[in-house]
């Protein structure tokens, strides 16, 4: 079987909506993370597949390790303030935080 | 002194008192003592006077001095021609002695009135008033044009209102003022007519150059008829200011006010103004004109003389003698005497003004007590008020010696010739009756209120003779009835400085054919006569031809004699009556009852106009009120309940249609609000539903 890039972009995408599903779903904020953690790697895939089927190999890879950090970063931070939203409200359901409301 | 100087003195007498009242009026609040600063500023303007009155009469005898300034320019008007009005003072002899008299009198009623009115709540304020008082007749006499005239005229009137009522917490003082504001009025319509009919015939109210005009031939309306007539009814202003029959009544009402005010107003100086303003416009009378002004002089000086020989309150006496008084000035004026006319108002001004000053003195002493058969035996009590009242009586009854002789002496001895040149001998014989009648309620005043035994003991007992502010005044104004200020001759005032070479008879502007047959000049037969040049007076008394003076020469000592005559018999007559009681005053009154009552009742005159004038403007008003709330008020209502029901209507399209609309937008808003809200979760994962949903919305619409 000839692998091609609608494989890598089947992957990618089905990865994303198992991200994005996580996100809506999940009650526990640490699994909506992972979700979060699960879209970046969705994109992640689609720079490598790109930057492989395309002539510019080197942007691609670069955009990945770029997005690897970010994501260790931004799972740092996003951990923080879930601690924090404890600290709040003793509880980190997310269905029981909407503050955003007000 | 020049021109100038003289204006210019002139303008700061004219303005100190409007001074004077401005400032007394605004700070008399705030300071009691402010009532000073005006009695300084009357001082001030009499002194200015009586230096007005030396540099005029020594140094300029026959000068007349005039400055006029345009006041408004309406430049060329359709159908009218040029418009200027101007203002202006003139100052002739007239003028000084007129400006003096007004001065003196003032201050001296200015310091008498410090004592007569001191406790009074108004004190300042009063003298405010007597300020603007001042003011306004110096207005009059400086006035050089009639719209001028016309204005203070009004101004005067308006300081009379204010002090008659004075006291207006009292119902008759304030119906006083009101009733003499009214008849005033009355005059000064047909005032104002005259003054617009020279107006528009003469396009300018400068008095000069009317007569000049007159002189060149132009009349109203090219006829002799309306010359008489702008005449008669300029005189109508004076009717109603110097009270003359038949608008006579106001002035015994007006005497209300305070005394001082009844002296410096209605008797010496506001009334008078009605005699000097006919003697202004004396050169356009034609002889129609002086005839009409004669008889209604005439009737003055009788009806209100025989009221006044029955009325008990005092100052009811003086006024109806003042109104007999100035009847006589218009009664020369109207025989052509013009310088006796004015020689009597100066002599007048100062000895009635003294009679009510005395009077005042009197009520003062008596405790406001007014009535004459409530006194009686004051002479003790009161010498120097007794004394000075004395004079006074003797002077307006006509005895030798004193002004009142003089003056009256020559309008008596001026009728009489003026009855042998055209035949009217009544003014004649009126003056004399009247001189009679003067005489004998004078001295009923004097007997009854300074002589015999006091008859109300309580009030005798209690009174006491004034302060020397009141005093003062009345001691000078009895020096200035004695004749010697006039003339050296105590006979004849012919031949005094005043009547020789101060007051000049102007000579008449109105066609030879309107005139008085004896005014008419003769100028070839006065040039030839080398005696009558020798006496200055004739000639300029251009008015006076040969015949008059001639026949004035003839009707002086019958006149004099005459009059001298009647004066003693009037006082004997009193004396027999109310000192030696010859005659029982009572049983005479009750045979003669028609008569006294008619007298004691004023003619009826208030009860006549009440059922006339009064009755009929009362009636016209009932029509006219029935009209107002009947047929205008309707239409009136009519209209507003038009407006109403309109506006009803107005208001519900406003609360159901505009409302509604506005209420509609609100509610729908906020069911918008509601319905949005809903999607406002803040639940993060909702957010993101949406947007996720969103995106994949706009996918497909895009791509």
């Amino acid at each position: 079987m000839n692998i091609t890039l609608n494989h890598f972009l089947i992957v990618s995408s089905l990865l994303f909506s198992f991200g994005l599903y996580g996100i809506v779903t999940r009650k526990n904020a640490v699994m909506v993370l992972m979700g979060i953690e699960l879209i970046l790697n969705a994109a992640n895939i689609n720079f490598l597949a790109f930057s492989r089927y395309s002539n510019s190999i080197d942007f691609g890879q670069v955009a990945a390790l770029f997005v690897i950090i970010l994501a260790a970063a931004e799972s740092a931070i996003a951990l923080a303030i879930v601690l924090n939203i404890y600290k709040t409200f003793v509880n980190i359901n997310v269905d029981e935080i909407d503050k955003l409301r007000e | 002194m020049n021109d100038i100087s003289f204006i210019q003195a002139a303008l700061a007498v004219l303005f100190l008192p409007l001074f004077g009242f401005t400032v007394t009026l605004f700070f008399g609040k705030r300071f009691s003592k402010m009532y000073l600063f005006e009695v300084a500023i009357i001082s001030i303007a009499l002194a200015i006077s009586i230096y007005l009155l030396f540099m005029k009469l020594v140094y300029f005898t026959d000068a007349k001095f005039v400055a006029q300034i345009p006041w408004i320019n309406m430049g060329d008007m359709p159908g009218f021609g040029k418009m200027v009005i101007d203002l202006g003072i003139m100052i002739d002899n007239v003028t000084v002695i007129m400006l003096f008299v007004v001065c003196l009198i003032s201050a001296l009623v200015h310091y008498f009135s410090i004592a007569y009115m001191k406790g009074d709540k108004r004190y300042n304020r009063y003298f405010a008033y007597l300020g603007i008082f001042t003011f306004s007749m110096l207005g009059i006499v400086f006035a050089h044009n009639m719209l001028m005239i016309y204005i203070f005229w009004e101004l005067v009137g308006l300081s009379s209102y204010l002090l008659i009522g004075f006291w207006y917490e009292k119902k008759s003082a304030s119906d006083a003022s009101k009733k003499a504001f009214l008849v005033n009025r009355v005059g000064d319509i047909g005032m104002l007519a005259g003054i617009l009919l020279l107006f528009t015939t003469y396009h300018t109210f400068t008095f000069d150059v009317i007569f000049e005009q007159i002189k060149a031939g132009q009349l109203p309306f090219n006829s002799g008829f309306w010359m008489t007539v702008t005449g008669i009814l300029l005189f109508c202003g004076a009717i109603g200011k110097s009270a003359q029959f038949p608008l006579h009544v106001w002035l015994p009402d007006a005497m209300e006010g305070p005394t001082p005010v009844s002296a410096l107003i209605h008797a010496a100086t506001m009334v008078a103004a009605g005699v000097y303003l006919t003697l202004r416009i004396f050169p356009l009378l034609t002889g129609d004109a002086l005839l009409f002004i004669a008889i209604i002089g005439a009737l003055s000086a009788f009806i209100p003389a025989t009221i006044a020989l029955t009325q008990n309150d005092i100052k009811k006496v003086l006024a109806y003698s003042t109104i007999s008084q100035l009847g006589y000035m218009t009664m020369a004026i109207g025989v052509g005497a013009y310088s006796y006319a004015f020689f009597h108002l100066v002599t007048h001004a100062f000895f009635k003004a003294g009679l009510f000053l005395g009077s005042g003195s009197v009520i003062h002493a008596m405790h406001h007590e007014q009535d004459i058969q409530q006194m009686g035996g004051l002479k003790n009590k009161l010498p120097i008020t007794y004394y000075t009242i004395l004079m006074y009586s003797l002077a307006i009854s006509g005895i030798p010696l004193t002004s009142g002789f003089l003056s009256k002496d020559g309008i008596l001895a001026s009728a009489y010739a003026f009855g042998g040149l055209t035949g009217h001998q009544i003014f004649a014989y009126t003056g004399f009756l009247v001189a009679l009648m003067t005489a004998f309620y004078m001295f009923r005043l004097v007997f009854l209120t300074f002589h015999g035994e006091p008859r109300n003991q309580h009030k005798y007992d209690h009174a006491h003779e004034s302060p020397a502010l009141m005093t003062a005044p009345l001691i000078t104004l009895a020096i200035l009835s004695v004749f010697a200020f006039y003339t050296a001759n105590p006979f004849d005032a012919g031949k005094g400085w005043v009547m020789s070479s101060w007051i000049k008879t102007p000579g008449s502007v109105v066609p030879e054919v309107l005139r008085y047959p004896f005014m008419v000049e003769k100028k070839t037969e006065s040039a030839e006569n080398a005696h009558e040049a020798a006496i200055p007076e004739q000639q300029v008394n251009i008015v006076h031809s040969e015949e008059y003076t001639e026949a004035m020469h003839h009707a002086h000592l019958p006149a004099m004699l005459l009059s001298l005559l009647v004066a003693l018999a009037g006082i004997g007559t009193a004396y027999l009556f109310y000192m030696k009681k010859v005659v029982d005053v009572d049983k005479l009154t009750s045979k003669i009852k028609p008569l006294y009552l008619f007298s004691l009742n004023k003619w009826y005159f208030d009860e006549l106009y009440a059922a006339t004038f009064v009755a009929f403007t009362m009636g016209v008003s009932k029509v006219l009120a029935w009209f107002d709330s009947y047929i205008v008020d309707g239409i009136v209502n009519g209209s507003a309940s038009i407006t109403k029901y309109l506006s009803n209507a107005s208001n519900l399209f406003d609360k159901y249609v505009v409302d509604g609309l506005v209420n509609f937008m609100a509610i729908f808003s906020g069911f918008l609000g509601i319905f949005v809200r809903k999607f406002q979760t803040g639940k993060v994962q909702t957010y993101i539903v949406m947007v996720a949903f969103s995106l994949i919305v706009l996918l497909f619409i895009f791509i």
